[in-house]
């Protein structure tokens, strides 16, 4: 595959923002000339060294990059198979994987003379991310966010105020992060000339999923070159493993491994209660079917009518009825296989790496380290797997006891 | 010709101003809905806008993403909304009706087959908020061919440079969106409205009707006496969300069109 470039899975997407039949730009006419500006921006700051000097900059003093590669010893040992690297994302200022991207957006705002950002978030992490990049810049920042999901995740509500962004509650549609969305792009729709859209993840209208990949893609370009350090020139990984909510970690995680036929990619969707009829998950992949939303084709969960469902996860940052347009495709060529884990299975995971290896972690990567649970043990002794730890687990550590049965209640 | 062509013909002829009404299908429940929609011409509307509820509405303020998540409540879809149309086609054979919504819902049953029941149903135009001309190959293409018109929104971001491409393959009229926002959210006016209608109406040779912000009387004739008509839909909206009688709300759509005919 990598010898033929024609065949490169690197390539995509094409001129108008398509992934094999996915992507594309589903947007009003009112947005149309923004992404076209931002496309061609963002073309120019990609072969500008002066963009990645800043970026590398901040990514080495502000975020605390690269993240370590960590050989997972006692897990690997427990499970009896597979060798075990974390790719340690969540060591992050922030303490997520969001950070990457948030900052080359909010880089290319400032080339844009943009002076308010706006962004939507489900648990909170990337609104996290956004407030603390536009704090650090001096930016308005206002942060979309479910109503629902500022009663769960009020840690992170605070931190964004600490930070200085406003928060706004979404109560449109269920008020759930499809809803944050529809209202950050209706804010974007009314106040086109002053603010830059800093989406989350590898989703909505060309060019976001190829950009925010793009600067996701740090997490394996790291990754590839700390296992050859550790485990010899040459040596690629057999599998590489992520969660995913809309995808962008898992496809920072991939990307710079398509062309590398040896290399099995699995991608973890969130099955909550199982993925059945009643549709208790957010399964796109698993349980959707193609379908237009926020300014993308791709896998959606969705009635016989095409009406949005909601999705449904113990983890807020894989509560998302659709998923980025690229693992659409890789899903359709079959270069990338995706899989699903119950919240049941990833609190057990969740527990597992905190007794195992002293990491507390979110509950996204929970999903991916329960499927290394699953596989592992089956894998020869030298297959190597690397799971991207895409999160620390503080702010679940609520969620997690109500389900566990622990009483937080703090009293005076 | 169309019944759009038609009826912009006729009106070119008389000298008066189009005045659309949009109305949300299945709002507040189907029959209710269908008995607003069939006493819109008589209460002078002369294009009706037939609202397709979706989960989603990115471009619609709260009374309009309010009216659709009512309609979806009470169970409407895409086939009660075709349904709908072909129950007031036995009414009324010369009101043009557009159906205004987003892609997913008719993605969702399959173009080809959505262009055959549409046209069933005496659809006429269509107007799809998030297929831009990037997209034209999806919908608009396939609908010209089908004999529906596509009607495309220009807006105050569509520059000089970007207007040919947005004006290419649009049919019917054009529906220029006087603000940058969402509907019902802003007041459009006039004085903002004529150069950019003057510069539209200089690049295509078709009607401009304009809507978003518009929802008196006076604001219908204002808007209406710059363009070639104009468009009401949450001022409507809002009306029936609030539980008016079919009969209240046709009384304040007259106001709304006698004002848009008064220009």
């Amino acid at each position: 595959m990598a010898d033929d470039l024609f065949n490169s899975f690197m390539n995509g997407p094409d001129e108008n923002g398509r992934f094999g039949d996915f992507g594309g730009r589903f947007v009003s006419e009112t947005l149309m000339p923004l992404i076209l500006d931002l496309e061609a921006e963002y073309e120019n700051a990609k072969t500008d060294a002066s963009f990645w000097a800043e970026m590398d900059d901040l990514w080495t003093h502000y975020v605390g990059r690269p993240s370590p590669l960590y050989y997972a010893e006692r897990m690997t040992e427990a499970l009896g198979g597979a060798k075990i690297y974390l790719k340690r994302d969540e060591l992050n200022h922030t303490g997520a994987h969001k950070i990457n991207n948030v900052l080359g957006q909010i880089l290319l705002a400032r080339r844009m003379g943009k002076t308010r950002i706006i962004a939507e978030t489900g648990a909170g992490q990337h609104g996290v991310a956004t407030a603390t990049v536009c704090a650090r810049f001096g930016l308005k920042c206002v942060v979309y966010m479910g109503a629902h999901d500022v009663e769960r995740q009020a840690p992170n509500v605070f931190r964004m105020r600490l930070l200085g962004a406003e928060v706004v509650p979404v109560t449109s549609g269920r008020g759930t992060l499809k809803d944050a969305m529809n209202d950050a792009l209706r804010d974007w729709v009314t106040n086109v000339r002053d603010t830059f859209y800093c989406i989350g993840t590898v989703a909505g209208p060309h060019p976001y999923p190829a950009m925010v990949r793009d600067f996701q893609a740090i997490i394996g370009k790291e990754a590839k070159q700390q296992l050859q350090e550790q485990e010899g020139e040459g040596r690629l990984p057999d599998t590489i493993i992520a969660a995913i909510g809309g995808g962008s970690n898992a496809m920072g995680l991939f990307y710079p491994f398509l062309d590398d036929p040896s290399v099995n990619i699995i991608g973890v969707e969130a099955g909550g209660k199982g993925v059945n009829e009643k549709m208790e998950h957010c399964a796109s992949l698993t349980g959707g079917r193609p379908g237009v939303l926020h300014g993308n084709r791709t896998y959606l969960l969705q009635d016989d009518d095409g009406q949005i469902l909601e999705g449904f996860s113990i983890s807020a940052g894989l509560d998302y009825p659709g998923i980025g347009p690229e693992h659409s495709w890789l899903h359709d060529i079959g270069r990338a296989k995706y899989v699903s884990i119950t919240d049941a299975e990833a609190l057990e995971a969740f527990q597992f790496c905190c007794t195992q290896e002293g990491i507390i972690p979110a509950l996204e990567p929970s999903h991916a380290l329960a499927h290394v649970m699953k596989i592992a043990p089956e894998l020869p002794k030298d297959h190597i797997i690397i799971m991207n730890m895409c999160g620390r687990g503080d702010k679940d550590i609520f969620t997690v006891a109500r389900a566990l049965g622990f009483d937080m209640e703090t009293k005076d | 010709m169309t019944r759009i062509d038609a009826k912009f013909a006729e009106l070119a002829a008389a000298g008066r101003k189009a005045f659309v009404a949009y109305v949300m299908a299945g709002d507040p429940d189907y029959e209710t809905s269908l008995e607003i929609v069939k006493g819109l011409p008589g209460a002078g509307v002369d294009v009706i806008e037939l609202g397709l509820p979706f989960t989603d509405p990115m471009a619609d303020g709260p009374t309009i993403q309010l009216a659709g998540q009512r309609a979806l409540d009470g169970g409407m879809t895409l086939q009660k909304t075709l349904d709908l149309a072909t129950e007031f086609r036995k009414t009324d054979t010369t009101t043009p009706i557009v159906l205004m919504g987003y892609y997913n819902p008719i993605y969702s049953r399959g173009v080809a087959r959505f262009l055959e029941d549409a046209k069933a149903a005496g659809i006429d135009g269509l107007i799809v908020v998030d297929l831009p001309p990037e997209e034209d190959s999806e919908l608009c293409i396939p609908a010209q061919e089908a004999g529906l018109n596509f009607i495309r929104l220009a807006t105050p971001t569509t520059d000089d440079r970007r207007l040919p491409k947005v004006l290419q393959n649009t049919s019917g009229f054009v529906y220029y969106v006087s603000i940058t926002g969402i509907t019902g959210a802003a007041e459009a006016e006039a004085a903002d409205v004529a150069p950019e209608v003057a510069r539209i109406k200089s690049a295509a040779n078709l009607p401009v009707i304009v809507g978003f912000g518009v929802n008196t009387p006076e604001k219908a004739k204002a808007i209406a006496g710059v363009a070639d008509g104009t468009v009401v839909g949450s001022a409507i909206v809002k009306q029936i969300g609030e539980g008016k009688s079919p009969a209240e709300v046709l009384a304040f759509v007259k106001t709304l069109a006698d004002g848009a005919h008064s220009a």
